[in-house]
């Protein structure tokens, strides 16, 4: 769907990070985890396309007038880092949005018994908050986050309130463990029951990394993934990521917005 | 008051108004159906086509630039048996006319990709793209050479009966030099124009953007440009001529059309609003309502000078 929102809030959480709540329409409710919207900054030409964001979190409030009942709402984190969030962070209360969505294939949750491994870097962590409140109903759910220093690892106080446990990993060792979050994945992952599953989301390298290990550990794992695009409904094919069967005679290239965002990691090609 | 006339007719395909969908903005339709009624638009033009499954470039295949975007997807589609199997049997439930943008590596492939089209009663036209280097001679692109443009658009004439419109290239010393050449090869509309050349750089990296280093600017951006060539091939030659270029609204494209072009396409707004097609054709219709236009046929070349 195609709507107008307004903006309710949208906090500097940590330096060059936002939290944008906006409203939505009562379908929002429908959005699975790890699906996205495309959010179209204002109605210029410049910046002239929308920016695609996971769904961080989604909810309802009261409205202060009465017999309007509660409002739908909508929230997304976003990192600064170019011309289209630089302008969606000078955004204040009451100002007014175009979003599409939500849009994409997100995370299947799978058998509630198994733990929920979830692994996020930097931003990649926003898909998985409303991921794991919906998780943390029936499953145990952990989350390994990490990032270059402490002020990439975001919302984390947020994931523990949930219930979930937290390991953190940063480049830096500001936060958590020094090194890379796979490594303290790593470790944890040696120890998952038989009927675990990963679910990630993050830069390629760390989401490539992750999908290894859960082929060297033979976990199910599904990977969500960030990518430039246009038009976000599998029109432009500006997203394209190689599918498992690709060759360049035989081509196999899938949409990250259409096909993905969250794909089995089993379905593409790595190397 | 009547409702004022909107329908146009490109090469003998009836158009209920001039709103058509550009190649490779629009997919194959069907990606926009959850958005727009598909039955608002005068034509849909699917993504290009080619003989054989096409991969298309490496990525990033396309930027962000200011006022547009450049795209470098190569020309990535199902290939013409896919289309048949899973393309056509959805573009049959639509009563909007479908047209198939084509192209070819070789001359050989245009003509035989055009027959095979041919005999597709779903298909309502043919465009055929000419920006396309020939791989068996030395890469010279068909649409920036008058003669190779020529020869291409004959054989194609000679491979189908369909109503045929040759989509031209701005990337020409003389795009008028060019037009006359598909007219004379037979094209029966001319389609104008595809993206301009160029490229971005990411100055940290000291890399081009782009995989594929260039590619086509399309957006708000060459809209001055295209308005300029469709005003001159207009004043020379006789067939209908499709205005494409940066139309996100309906006065774009009431431009274009009082430039010379008897219908237009809307491409990279697509990508922004997938209704954008559907409001452009709606509001042509509300402006001439309030400016007592009877007929969309008044404005067609009707630029005072």
């Amino acid at each position: 769907m195609q709507f107008k929102s307004m903006v309710l809030s949208n906090v500097e959480v940590s330096p060059s990070y936002f939290r944008m709540r906006m409203t939505a329409p009562p379908a929002i409710s429908g959005s699975q985890p790890g699906q996205f919207v495309m959010v179209r900054v204002n109605p210029a030409i410049d910046p002239l396309l929308r920016r695609p964001f996971g769904v961080f979190d989604l909810g309802t409030f009261e409205t202060e007038f009465t017999d309007c009942g509660r409002q739908s709402y909508l929230e997304i984190l976003y990192k600064v880092v170019g011309k289209g969030t630089a302008m969606l962070s000078t955004l204040h209360q009451n100002d007014h949005l175009d979003i599409l969505g939500p849009l994409g294939k997100g995370f299947i949750p799978g058998d509630p018994a198994g733990e929920k491994l979830l692994v996020g870097g930097g931003v990649g962590l926003a898909p998985l908050y409303y991921l794991a409140k919906e998780l943390v109903r029936d499953s145990k759910v952990n989350l390994f986050a990490g990032g270059r220093n402490k002020e990439d690892v975001l919302c984390i106080t947020e994931f523990e309130r949930l219930g979930v446990e937290t390991y953190v990993a940063t480049d830096d060792g500001t936060l958590g463990a020094r090194g890379l979050v796979t490594d303290v994945f790593e470790e944890q992952l040696a120890k998952a029951g038989p009927k675990a599953t990963i679910l990630a989301c993050g830069p390629f390298p760390m989401l490539k990394a992750v999908a290894l290990l859960a082929e060297k550990y033979n976990v199910p794992c599904q990977v969500s993934l960030e990518a430039y695009m246009a038009c976000g409904v599998g029109a432009c094919l500006g997203c394209v990521v190689k599918g498992k069967n690709h060759s360049d005679s035989t081509p196999d290239y899938r949409c990250v917005c259409k096909d993905g965002p969250v794909f089995d990691s089993k379905d593409l090609l790595w190397s | 008051m009547t409702k004022p006339n909107l329908s146009v007719d490109i090469a003998g395909i009836k158009l209920r108004n001039p709103v058509m969908t550009a190649s490779g903005t629009f997919g194959y339709g069907a990606e926009f159906a959850p958005y727009l009624d598909l039955e608002l638009l005068g034509a849909i033009v699917t993504k290009g086509l080619s003989m054989k499954p096409k991969a298309g470039n490496p990525t990033p295949r396309i930027v962000e630039t200011p006022g547009g975007m450049l795209n470098a997807i190569g020309l990535q589609n199902v290939g013409i048996e896919a289309f048949i199997a899973e393309k056509v049997p959805f573009l049959r439930t639509v009563t909007t006319p479908v047209i198939v943008n084509l192209y070819g590596n070789t001359l050989e492939e245009y003509g035989e990709l055009a027959g095979r089209i041919d005999a597709i009663p779903e298909v309502a036209g043919i465009e055929v793209n000419i920006s396309c280097p020939n791989v068996k001679q030395g890469g010279i692109v068909f649409g920036t050479d008058p003669q190779a443009a020529f020869e291409v658009v004959s054989l194609v004439r000679r491979s189908t009966t369909k109503p045929l419109i040759v989509k031209l290239s701005p990337n020409v010393t003389d795009v008028v030099v060019m037009a006359k050449a598909c007219v004379d090869a037979g094209a029966e509309a001319l389609s104008l124009i595809n993206t301009l050349t160029g490229m971005a750089i990411d100055l940290q990296k000291r890399r081009p953007i782009l995989a594929n280093i260039t590619g086509g600017l399309s957006g708000p951006a060459i809209k001055p440009v295209a308005l300029r060539m469709v005003w001159q091939v207009a004043k020379v030659v006789k067939v209908p001529l499709i205005g494409i270029g940066g139309i996100m609204s309906a006065t774009d494209a009431l431009e274009f059309i009082l430039a010379g072009a008897t219908a237009v396409q809307v491409g990279t707004a697509n990508f922004l609003d997938p209704s954008s097609a559907g409001t452009i054709a709606t509001g042509i219709e509300t402006w001439l309502e309030e400016n007592g236009v009877a007929d969309i046929r008044e404005l067609i070349g009707a630029l005072k000078s």
